[in-house]
């Protein structure tokens, strides 16, 4: 037994932390979130072209790094330790895992290989306006005839899909319900047909849209209606990579609750003397380390692709999602005034903890499929 | 990152399931798990089963060949406490001697030390008792007013201890003393090593909230042991019982988890059967149990691989105690709202004075959890202060 991550593992970790520290700094997410795109694509190029970050875990064979989903998982970390505004998690996890489910080879050959170059932006719209994370959420038919296939209705919350080049697509066949009629398809970003409106996101570092399909022609990816295992795994990929990246940004605001408590003084010592504040720190400690814990087992779950992986993703998306948004409303607490203002990075950490606590499901959500999978 | 057993684990671990298979039957078998170390039902039994793991050197796995250990390694003492869990194997009665005072007793003891102690605590010989806790020494530990002075060869004694579990079973005590009579706080403490059969102690039982008296005050009046019984140096006790807190806190209880699992399948049982499973606020706590549950398991995993690659556990052995005891006691809480109607009265009444089920004793014993070893309060101090590097309070 062995829980620990790799020298080369740690090696990757300090490269990548050392590139975002210089690549997105405050002053940078605080820029790129205030446009349209949210993304710097020198910085989008730099990552796939020098530290081949988009590929990370993508097969050779379809142009990528073959490294796991550990790997995966060390990235996102660093990422969200900085709240890096890039289109990442949105192509190289949610649409780069959809088509790793759900493609032929062939299909995987023709896509991936852009996606692993970050040459392809691509972006997976499941979600409608319903906001439901599961397949009864999903009801945009897709029209067949003669073997072709054209969408209509409306996607919502479509990471980085404004952006996308690529948008992968979960539809289903007509007169399906639930799992059955599951079926992916891919779409240009400039299709004819599609309408692409920029969202205003509660957490301005994560850009969202609107996409609205009007009888788009769109390519079947995977057999159409047999496409549920491959958009089930897709969303348990996706919680787990989430649950790493959260706990990247739990961990620095955990740090930047303990120094500044070392530093503000008040009644004339530091207030990290005071057990109300120690005990809070401590407490947030607590949970950043056991969501560690669950998020790197989730990863190491979904690197050998076992039987674990179903359970591990909804109990790390649930507990990681609570110690992050725990933390980050904690060290607005901890700062007391200043952390409440603009100036303070602590709300966009408390922004993005909120919403990836909402996104892909609550943990009420997660803690109800973890109740279905193990047999509560 | 890995997850499975080398085939040497695995050829260690399928050696301690066909000898569990073996030995653990007839009214072994019965005695089950218990309720914690300081259960005493069927006590003679357990002794006697306790003695057999001795004979084959399963007590003291990791010693020396010398002290009746087999010398075995981290690894394989961890693999023994899961199929030992999962055996239902009765809960060791050893464990104040063989769990915390020879870790200690190897780190900080002569070598005279080691031979006079530990083979009779792996024979299962002796039994030990913990002397820490004193009316006035709570959670303020080092205010230990028990205090010992030399008489020629002998260091006399005199003081009171209490939340002394086993002390009525126990042969010796490891008890914290105050030998500079001058010294405040843990400045000037010694680690003795008593003998408990003697005119100089009395041993009173405390009934606990439980029903059960596992709890005593222990009073010492000119009890006397032997000079030579101080473990590490005269006035640095504090050093050598802060190490001994250290495997209370961190090793100890790694195996609980693997028992909790148990208790929580239990409960699952119950929840199913009486329809509280389905309720859906019940049904999202047992949820929330059971991530916290795995995420225990997953805590106790990293911190093991930290012990294997560095040799201690540190001061985040204070993050495992705190996690795991307030899962207890919320899982406590948990059983009983699953028990609905049924937790007001006794399902299974076994002739004890007041009469509680299994899932009562844990719903009353978990709060005892959160505050032996070190109060969760104390524990953050710990976190706080050595963890995150935060100033201490000014004192």
């Amino acid at each position: 037994m062995n829980f620990a991550f790799s020298e080369e593992q740690e090696e990757l970790r300090r490269t990548v932390r050392q590139f975002l520290e210089a690549k997105s700094p405050e002053t940078e997410v605080r820029r790129l979130m205030e446009t349209t795109e949210g993304y710097d694509p020198s910085v989008w190029k730099q990552m796939g072209q020098e530290l081949g970050l988009q590929g990370l875990a993508i097969p050779e064979e379809f142009g990528g790094q073959g490294y796991t989903f550990i790997e995966l998982g060390i990235v996102l970390e660093e990422m969200g330790r900085v709240l890096l505004c890039a289109p990442y998690f949105a192509s190289a996890v949610l649409a780069g895992n959809a088509i790793l489910n759900a493609g032929t080879d062939a299909q995987k050959s023709a896509l991936l290989p852009g996606i692993a170059s970050g040459d392809t932006i691509a972006a997976l719209a499941f979600t409608e306006p319903s906001g439901k994370w599961d397949a009864a959420g999903i009801t945009l038919e897709a029209a067949e005839s003669g073997g072709r296939y054209t969408l209509s209705g409306e996607k919502m919350f479509v990471i980085d899909g404004h952006v996308a080049d690529l948008i992968v697509v979960v539809a289903r066949t007509a007169g399906t319900t639930g799992a059955d009629g599951i079926s992916f398809f891919t779409v240009r970003g400039d299709a004819e047909g599609l309408t692409r409106t920029s969202l205003s996101t509660m957490d301005m570092t994560r850009k969202q849209a609107k996409l609205e399909f009007n009888n788009v022609a769109a390519e079947p990816l995977g057999t159409p209606g047999s496409g549920w295992p491959a958009f089930s795994k897709t969303l348990d990929q996706a919680a787990v990579a989430l649950s790493n990246e959260m706990m990247g940004g739990a961990q620095k605001v955990l740090e930047m609750s303990v120094e500044y408590a070392k530093v503000r003084v008040q009644f004339g010592r530091p207030i990290g003397s005071f057990q109300a504040i120690k005990h809070k720190c401590a407490d947030m400690l607590l949970e950043v380390e056991s969501g560690k814990s669950a998020a790197y087992y989730a990863s190491w779950a979904a690197a050998e692709d076992n039987d674990e992986l179903p359970v591990v993703a909804a109990l790390s998306k649930a507990y990681c999602s609570e110690a992050y948004f725990h933390a980050t409303a904690e060290n607005i607490q901890i700062h007391g005034g200043i952390g409440f203002t603009w100036e303070h990075p602590a709300h966009l950490y408390f922004k993005r903890a909120k919403s990836s606590e909402i996104y892909l499901g609550d943990p009420t959500y997660h803690r109800e499929l973890l109740a279905q999978r193990i047999g509560i | 990152m890995d997850f499975v057993d080398t085939p040497a684990e695995a050829a260690f671990r399928a050696e301690v399931r066909a000898w569990l298979g073996e030995h653990l039957t007839g009214e072994f078998a019965a005695l089950g798990p218990g309720n914690g170390p300081s259960d005493e039902t069927g006590w003679e039994v357990r002794v006697e089963w306790e003695k057999l793991l001795g004979a084959d050197h399963w007590v003291g796995l990791t010693w020396a060949k010398e002290y009746g250990g087999r010398a075995a390694n981290l690894a394989e003492q961890i693999i023994f406490n899961e199929e030992y869990t999962r055996a239902n194997a009765p809960t060791r009665i050893s464990f104040f001697g063989e769990g915390l005072f020879a870790p200690t007793l190897i780190q900080f003891g002569t070598d005279a030390q080691k031979q006079r102690f530990l083979p009779k605590i792996q024979r299962v010989e002796e039994l030990w008792c913990q002397g820490f806790s004193e009316p006035n020494a709570g959670s303020d530990l080092a205010n230990i007013q028990t205090r010992a002075t030399l008489d020629g060869d002998e260091w006399v004694i005199t003081g009171q201890k209490v939340w002394t579990t086993l002390a009525h079973r126990a042969d010796w005590c490891f008890v914290v003393c105050r030998t500079d009579p001058d010294s405040k706080s843990h400045h000037g403490l010694t680690y003795l090593l008593c003998p408990m059969d003697q005119p100089g102690i009395e041993v009173r039982p405390l009934r606990q909230m439980t029903g059960s008296s596992e709890f005593n005050e222990v009073f010492f009046d000119g009890a006397r042991t032997a000079k030579e019984n101080a473990l590490g140096p005269v006035g640095e006790g504090w050093k050598v019982a802060m190490a001994t807190l250290g495997f209370e806190r961190g090793t100890a209880f790694m195996s609980s988890q693997l028992a909790f699992e148990g208790e929580y399948a239990e409960l699952l049982e119950i929840a199913q059967k009486n329809g509280a499973a389905e309720q859906p606020a019940l049904r999202d706590e047992l949820a929330q149990r059971y991530v916290g549950l795995q995420v225990m398991k997953y805590n106790g995993m990293r911190m093991l691989t930290n012990l294997v690659k560095r040799g201690d556990v540190g001061p985040e052995a204070s993050i495992g105690k705190l996690f795991w005891t307030t899962w207890h006691r919320n899982f406590g809480e948990t059983a009983m709202r699953v028990l609905g109607a049924d937790a007001l009265t006794v399902q299974r009444a076994q002739g004890r004075e007041y009469e509680i089920d299994d899932l009562h004793y844990i719903f009353m014993a978990s709060r005892a959890e959160t505050i032996y070893a070190g109060a969760s309060e104390i524990q953050r101090n710990i976190i706080g202060e050595r963890v995150l590097g935060l100033p201490r309070e000014p004192r």
